[in-house]
């Protein structure tokens, strides 16, 4: 006979459950668009992709930490690691559990463009850009930052209105993939 | 505006913290766009795939047809009975159309004159980017002369490097022409000092396959020794039927579609099916299984194999017994079609049967068909394609051909010393893929194959150490190149118009799997039971999850509204004076059905005789095992002629078919 509590415990067990399991429906799905061959492995290059596009945000250290997680290691540096779902899917559900690599709210990102804004006129010029981004923090690739300026630049003045960016960016993306569990 | 560095470090700091902040979120916010790149382009590979299965079915149904139908002259336009005196006269005569067709003085295309020169292909090219039209007396003739040729070249093609330069092998085309320009733009037009290797599949999908073929066919005339043109999948009158050639040339051609095409067939059962360089590098469309022979396949005689589709039936299922006919079944089915085929170039020589009733004994009158071993070693090299696993497995995704691993291209390489097998077959998009350890390389060469946008094609020149080096292209509508978030929002944009198609199509079938989880008939159920719909109804393995914010709107509470999938869909042709279930149906089935009227129908016309209708009728509802009574039937058919013209035409044909779907359901239930 179960106690009052016992069945609440239980209730919630299982609403857990239900929860875990969505969690790694979704992981599967991920980790699926990104399975060529449907073998049940991706690409290692292909992680980094995967983990974010499950509405985490961690930083380029944070995802070497977590591919050395996952993959073995290998003589040869130039061959190409996979990574293989069972290996992934207790890594990522805890990620999503944990709620490690949370997104970053939208007043945050704005304030880190504002530092960015030494004189406060509302826009970032493209060489100050260049040079923030690929001097500063985790450096962009050449085409990573060709990639941010070809969408992000206002090319009659080659300056970055960021509020604007960010205003069209955000909305679209939220609207796309919302970020709760 | 510069950044002074003389400034405390307490500035600087907060500056590295805003940098990292930044491009963790702009990395993160480029994940999720190439997230939705990768699934559009699932969404994309998952619906070809399964419409591939789909002309399995309809394939079902002609091989049912031409097994058991008496008079096959009012079934497809191309296999003819001998017995029709217009039709085998019009055969013989298919040589002597100069007589025929008149060019008018009018007229200012490009006017051929054979043997062709390197004038008369620039012409042609001239002439297809300018949008003409190359007259179908010229079509007519450049056909026959190449069929003439191409009968003359052995199955596999032989080339050496022995000139010291580079041989370009060319993928997938599909109908553009953009692509195909873009290349001998890039890369210089055939000729004895660049010579060209093209490997299949020129034609369906996209507008321009039969002026990518002209131009080919030319300079193959020309060079016959510099350009190699290997056979695809593509190259089969069944697929032509379904994705869009066939209707391409009856558009472009509407009086001398069906000669064209008739033609046209011929000329695909006589391209090679291989090429070879120095014996070390094998180049076919597909790829190769465990069994794949060379030696084989040279010997056999390819033009026997006029079409694959109807051959796939009996690779996937074994043939059940009908009479005492079995094992020559499948023989005789393809046979018919390339029988036919075999007693137009006789000129009526044969007087053979051309009924395939099963009254008929075991094939003692027909020649011998292909058998089941030629077919499968033409099936695997045209439709097989390589995985990374090891093993030789049949490729369950495309209906025929292999999946075949790295062991089996070593065993392969091993028994005939190759180096490198080039392929095409499969979308890459970077337009190339190498996989096999090097061993085996993909070619594409149909840029943005999908979308505007979705992937680049490319080509390989092969130097005379059998070296490859790829160059990649991309045509393009825009003049100004578009961003990365534009080229995605196109792509997506594309795909899921593409899948909402599917959905509509499914209507009502989704709802009543969503009714099932909606026990309190709230209208909302939960995303995994959304989630399971889809997949079990649709039988598409897509993410769901991600894309249903796409697909179907949230109530506050974090259910789906399940009927929301079905606001804003606005299908393409309405179709007039048709009830709402009807058009769903129809959507489903439309293709299909425009396919098989379109084989009725062989003049063209739009209409077929109440007669024809009646004969294809019968058959079809004993293919699907109804049972409708001749009464009933016939009261049927006169009720279908709405407008009591004694034809039907392709909406009353719709009609009809709707209504056998409905006994087919009651039937099921």
């Amino acid at each position: 006979m179960a106690t009052a509590p016992a069945a609440a415990m239980e209730e919630k067990e299982s609403a857990e459950d239900g929860k875990v399991a969505e969690i790694e429906k979704r992981i599967r799905e991920a980790f699926e668009v990104f399975d060529r061959e449907s073998n049940k492995t991706v690409d290692a290059r292909d992680i980094g992709c995967i983990v974010r596009s499950l509405g985490c945000f961690p930083s380029e250290a944070e995802l070497r930490e977590l591919l050395a997680k996952l993959v073995e290691e290998v003589e040869d540096e130039e061959a190409t690691r996979f990574i293989h779902m069972e290996k992934f899917l207790p890594v990522m559900t805890k990620v999503l559990l944990d709620r490690s690599y949370w997104p970053i709210r939208e007043d945050v990102l704005l304030h880190a463009f504002e530092a960015l804004d030494e004189n406060k006129c509302g826009y970032i010029t493209k060489e100050d850009l260049v040079k923030y981004l690929t001097e500063e923090g985790e450096p962009f690739t050449e085409e990573e930052m060709e990639e941010m300026l070809s969408i992000a630049l206002d090319p009659e003045t080659d300056t970055l209105h960021y509020r604007d960016y960010l205003s069209k960016l955000v909305v679209d993306e939220t609207k796309i993939f919302p970020f709760h569990v | 505006m510069g950044c002074n560095r003389s400034v405390p470090d307490r500035r600087s700091e907060r500056v590295i913290k805003a940098a990292i902040l930044i491009q963790k979120w702009y990395r993160a916010t480029m994940a999720r766009i190439e997230m939705r790149r990768r699934y559009s382009l699932s969404i994309f590979r998952s619906i070809e795939y399964a419409d591939e299965q789909d002309q399995l079915q309809l394939s079902k149904f002609f091989s049912f047809m031409l097994d058991h139908y008496t008079n096959l002259d009012s079934v497809s336009p191309i296999s003819t009975s001998p017995t029709d005196p217009q039709v085998v006269g019009e055969c013989l005569r298919i040589t002597e159309f100069e007589e025929k067709i008149d060019v008018p003085d009018s007229y200012y295309g490009p006017r051929l004159s054979f043997p062709l020169t390197v004038g008369d292909a620039n012409a042609l090219i001239h002439a297809f980017r300018n949008k003409q039209r190359l007259h179908p007396h010229y079509v007519l003739q450049l056909l026959c002369e190449t069929r003439r040729v191409l009968k003359l070249m052995p199955n596999i093609t032989h080339l050496s490097t022995s000139y010291s330069k580079d041989i370009t092998i060319c993928g997938d085309l599909h109908g553009n022409l953009d692509d195909l320009l873009l290349i001998f733009y890039k890369n210089g037009v055939p000729s004895e000092q660049n010579r060209y290797v093209f490997n299949g599949d020129y034609v369906d999908r996209g507008k321009n396959s039969l002026e990518i073929l002209i131009i080919l066919f030319a300079f193959f005339l020309i060079y016959p020794n510099n350009i190699s043109l290997n056979r695809g999948n593509h190259e089969d009158y069944l697929m032509n039927l379904r994705y869009g050639f066939t209707k391409e040339v009856s558009n472009k051609y509407k009086e001398h579609s069906t000669q064209i095409l008739y033609l046209l067939q011929d000329v695909f059962s006589w391209l090679p099916l291989a090429t070879i360089i120095d014996n070390k590098v094998l180049i076919l469309h597909g790829g190769i299984s465990d069994t794949t022979n060379l030696d084989f396949l040279k010997a056999l005689e390819r033009n026997k194999f006029v079409v694959f589709f109807l051959k796939l039936k009996s690779l996937l299922q074994p043939p059940k017994s009908v009479g005492g006919r079995h094992n020559q079944k499948e023989g005789i089915s393809t046979t018919g079609l390339s029988k036919h085929t075999a007693s137009k170039h006789d000129a009526g020589k044969t007087q053979h049967d051309s009924s395939l009733s099963s009254t008929e004994p075991s094939g003692s009158n027909l020649p011998a068909g292909p058998t089941q071993e030629e077919w499968k070693q033409i099936l695997d090299v045209l439709w097989s394609d390589p995985r990374s696993q090891n093993g030789c497995k049949p490729n369950k995704s495309r209906g025929a051909g292999c999946y075949f691993g790295p062991d089996v291209t070593a065993k392969i390489f091993q028994r005939y010393n190759l180096k490198i097998l080039i392929r095409s077959h499969e979308f890459k998009r970077e337009g190339y893929d190498i996989s096999h350890g090097g061993k085996v390389i993909t070619i594409f060469s149909a840029s943005n194959y999908y979308e505007e946008g979705s992937n680049r094609g490319a080509y390989i020149k092969l130097d005379p150490e059998l070296i490859p080096r790829f160059v990649q292209f991309q045509s393009s509508n825009h003049t100004r190149r578009l961003n990365i978030l534009e080229r995605v929002g196109t792509i997506e944009s594309s795909a899921l118009k593409s899948l909402q198609e599917l959905i509509y199509a499914h209507r009502s079938e989704l709802i009543s799997a969503f009714a099932q989880y909606d026990l309190n008939g709230t209208g909302c159920i939960s995303v995994p039971d959304w989630a399971a719909a889809m997949e079990s109804v649709l039988q598409l393995e897509l993410p769901w999850r991600m894309l249903r914010p796409r697909l179907a709107q949230m109530n506050p509470d974090g259910q789906v509204d399940f009927m929301s999938c079905f606001y804003d869909l606005k299908m393409d042709q309405p179709i007039k004076e048709a009830q709402p279930a009807l058009v769903e149906t129809l959507c489903r089935y439309r293709k299909d059905l425009e396919i098989i009227f379109n084989i009725i129908n062989k003049d063209n016309s739009g209409l077929i005789s109440l007669e024809e209708f009646s004969q294809t009728w019968r058959l079809f509802t004993s293919h699907l095992g109804i049972d409708v009574q001749d009464d009933s039937f016939d009261k049927l058919v006169l009720s279908i002629d709405h407008n009591k013209d004694g034809h039907i035409d392709f909406n009353e044909f719709l009609e009809a078919f709707h209504f056998v779907h409905r006994v087919e359901e009651k039937a099921n239930s």
